[in-house]
C-alpha cells in the first residue's frame, strides 16, 4: 500500500493540540498546522455522529482578523474594493460570505466578513479566512487598505465550531441567549463563563455555530462543550466529507485564481447593489458573466455505483469528449455513496444530464446532481 | 497454513500452491473506513509488486500491490457490497484475492508473522 510523504517542516500547533493528542487523534498536517484529521472511532462514525448529533471542531487554524476604521461606512468601502459582497449594507450583528478577489476576477480566498453588533464596535469588521492563506491575504489586504483602515491579526484567538441538530440545545444550556440566533447572526455572549464572539454558521450544512475565544480560555471552552454527551470531538477529515456532502466549496480545490464566483456557483454571494455597481476587482469578467453565463459551472456529480471519484478526476461525455474535471469528490457517508463535485462546459451542466468520470483510467457514469447531497439544516 | 507479509502492509496466506492476499489488520486501521475495493479480473496474471487492487476509504485512494507473483483465481465479491469487511476482518472474511503461487521461492522474501508485527511496533 501506498502511503501519503508528510513535509518534514516544523508544524504549527492550536491551543488545543495536546486535548486532540489526549482524545487520541491521528494528527496530519494541515496547511502548515498539526491538526487532528480524524479521533480513534473514524471519520465515518464521526461524520454520522454529527449528522445525527453535535460534532466539535477545533479550527483554529483559520485566519481570524479585524478590519478597523473610523466608522462602519469607511470600512466596509474600502473592503468593498477587495470583494464583491454588499458591506455597506450589512447590517449589525450580521455575517456574509464573500472572495477576495484578483484583478481578473479569479478567487484569491473565500472569507467570512462579520459586522459587530455593538454599537461601540462601529467602523470595525471581523474576518475569518482560510489557514492556508492568511498570509497571503493579509499582506494583500495591508497593500491596499486606506491609510485609515487598518488591518488587525487576531492571532491571540481560537475558533471552535460546533455542528449538528443538537448543537442550538447544547449551546442553549451553556449560553441560553444563543438559542434566538438566526443563521448568520453574530454575538459577543458568554459561553460556560468565558467571552466569546460567536456566529451561527459552520462548514457542514447542518445548523451549529463557530465561537471564536481568547486562546488562553479555548481548551476550558472545548472542555466545557465536550462534557455534553451530544457533543463528540470531530477532525478534518469528517469536516471535509461533511462540506462535500453539503456542496460547499474547498478554497484550492473547488475554486481558486483561475475560477470566477460566477463560475464556482456563488453569484448569491454578490448582492444586488454590487452586480450593478461594480467597484470589486475582476467586476468587468463578472458581470459580463453575470449576463451571458460563465463558459463553465461548478456542478454537483453523483457518479453510479460505489467507486468514488476523487480530485483530477476528469469528465467527460458518454461519447468521450472531454467537458471537465473533479474537484472535490469522496464518499459521502449520508449519502451512503459516492459524491463529487467539479467545473463542466455550461451545454452539458443541467440536472440530470449523463456524464462519465474517468476513474484510474476507466469511464464510470456520473449524472449532474443538484447540490446540496444532503440538505441543510440551518436556522432560518 | 503460512502467512507472509509485505512491508507494505499486504498479507499472503499460503493454502497448497494459491495465496489469500488482503491487507493487515494494521492497514486497515490507519486506512479507516473502507468505502470501496477495486479487485482485479479473474485470470489476470499479477507481477510480484504489481498493483494488485485499489482499496478506498473516506478520505483517500490506496494501491494494494501483489506480494507475489500470481494468476488471479478468484476476488472476494463480498467485498462489492460490503468493503467495511475489510475493517471487521482484514485477516479473515475481509480478504481481496486468491492468485495461484507462480514463484513459491519469492515467499521467502516476505517477512514472518512475527517479523511483520517488530515491523509495524518499529514504524507506530
Amino acid at each position: 500500500m501506498a502511503e501519503q510523504a508528510h513535509s518534514d517542516e516544523p508544524l504549527l500547533v492550536t491551543p488545543l493540540h495536546a486535548e486532540h493528542v489526549a482524545l487520541g487523534a491521528r494528527m496530519v498536517p494541515f496547511a502548515g498546522y498539526d491538526m487532528p484529521v480524524q479521533y480513534p472511532t473514524g471519520i465515518m462514525t464521526e461524520h454520522n455522529w454529527t449528522r445525527e448529533h453535535a460534532g466539535l471542531f477545533d479550527v483554529s487554524h483559520m485566519g481570524q482578523a479585524l478590519l478597523v476604521g473610523p466608522d462602519h461606512e469607511t470600512t466596509a468601502r474600502a473592503l468593498e474594493t477587495l470583494i464583491p459582497a454588499d458591506i455597506v449594507n450589512l447590517k449589525p450583528g450580521q455575517q456574509r460570505y464573500s472572495q477576495l478577489l484578483s484583478e481578473e476576477g479569479g478567487i484569491l480566498d473565500d472569507l467570512m466578513v462579520t459586522r459587530s453588533g455593538d454599537p461601540a464596535e462601529d467602523g470595525k469588521l471581523v474576518l475569518v479566512v482560510n489557514a492556508s492563506m492568511k498570509e497571503a491575504d493579509y499582506a494583500h489586504m495591508q497593500a491596499r487598505l486606506p491609510a485609515n483602515v487598518k488591518l488587525v491579526r487576531s492571532d491571540d484567538r481560537a475558533l471552535l465550531a460546533i455542528q449538528g441538530p443538537k448543537a442550538a440545545e447544547v449551546m442553549a444550556r451553556l449560553a441560553p441567549d444563543t438559542a434566538d440566533m438566526t443563521f448568520m447572526a453574530v454575538k459577543a455572549t458568554k459561553v460556560a463563563g468565558l467571552d466569546v464572539h460567536l456566529s451561527r454558521s459552520g462548514y457542514t450544512g447542518e445548523d451549529g455555530y463557530e465561537i471564536s475565544v481568547k486562546a488562553k480560555d479555548a481548551v476550558a471552552l472545548w472542555r466545557a462543550l465536550l462534557a455534553d454527551p451530544e457533543v463528540k470531538a470531530i477532525g478534518l477529515g469528517a469536516r471535509d466529507s461533511l462540506r462535500l456532502e453539503a456542496g460547499l466549496c474547498l478554497y484550492g480545490h473547488d475554486i481558486d485564481t483561475t475560477t470566477s464566483p460566477i463560475e464556482g456557483g456563488l453569484i448569491w454571494s454578490i448582492q444586488k447593489r454590487r452586480r450593478e455597481e461594480g467597484g470589486f476587482p475582476g467586476a468587468a469578467r463578472i458581470q459580463r458573466e453575470i449576463k451571458d453565463g460563465a463558459a463553465r459551472v461548478r456542478v454537483g456529480l453523483k457518479p453510479e455505483g460505489r467507486a468514488p471519484a476523487r480530485e483530477g478526476s476528469i469528465i467527460t461525455t458518454p461519447d468521450g469528449r472531454e467537458v471537465g474535471i473533479v474537484t472535490s469528490g469522496g464518499f459521502g457517508p449520508t449519502v451512503n455513496g459516492p459524491v463529487a463535485m467539479g467545473y463542466v462546459s455550461k451545454d452539458v451542466s443541467a440536472v440530470g444530464t449523463d456524464l462519465h468520470l474517468v476513474v484510474r483510467g476507466k469511464p464510470i457514469p456520473a449524472k449532474v446532481a443538484a447540490m446540496p447531497f444532503a440538505p441543510h439544516r440551518y436556522k432560518r | 497454513m503460512t502467512t507472509r507479509y509485505t512491508k507494505d502492509h499486504e498479507y499472503v496466506r499460503v493454502e497448497g500452491d494459491a495465496g489469500i492476499v488482503g491487507i493487515s489488520d494494521y492497514a486497515q486501521a490507519q486506512l479507516g473506513d473502507v468505502v470501496f475495493v477495486e479487485l482485479p479480473a479473474v485470470g489476470k496474471t499479477l507481477a510480484k509488486g504489481a498493483e494488485a487492487a485499489v482499496v478506498e476509504s473516506v478520505k483517500a485512494a490506496s494501491e494494494v500491490y501483489a506480494p507475489v507473483s500470481g494468476e488471479v483465481l478468484e476476488v472476494n465479491s463480498l467485498l462489492e457490497d460490503t468493503p467495511g469487511t475489510v475493517n471487521e476482518d482484514a485477516a479473515g472474511r475481509g480478504w481481496f484475492l486468491k492468485l495461484r503461487i507462480t514463484n513459491p521461492s519469492e515467499l521467502d522474501g516476505l517477512l514472518t508473522e512475527e517479523q511483520y508485527q517488530e515491523f509495524v511496533k518499529s514504524i507506530s
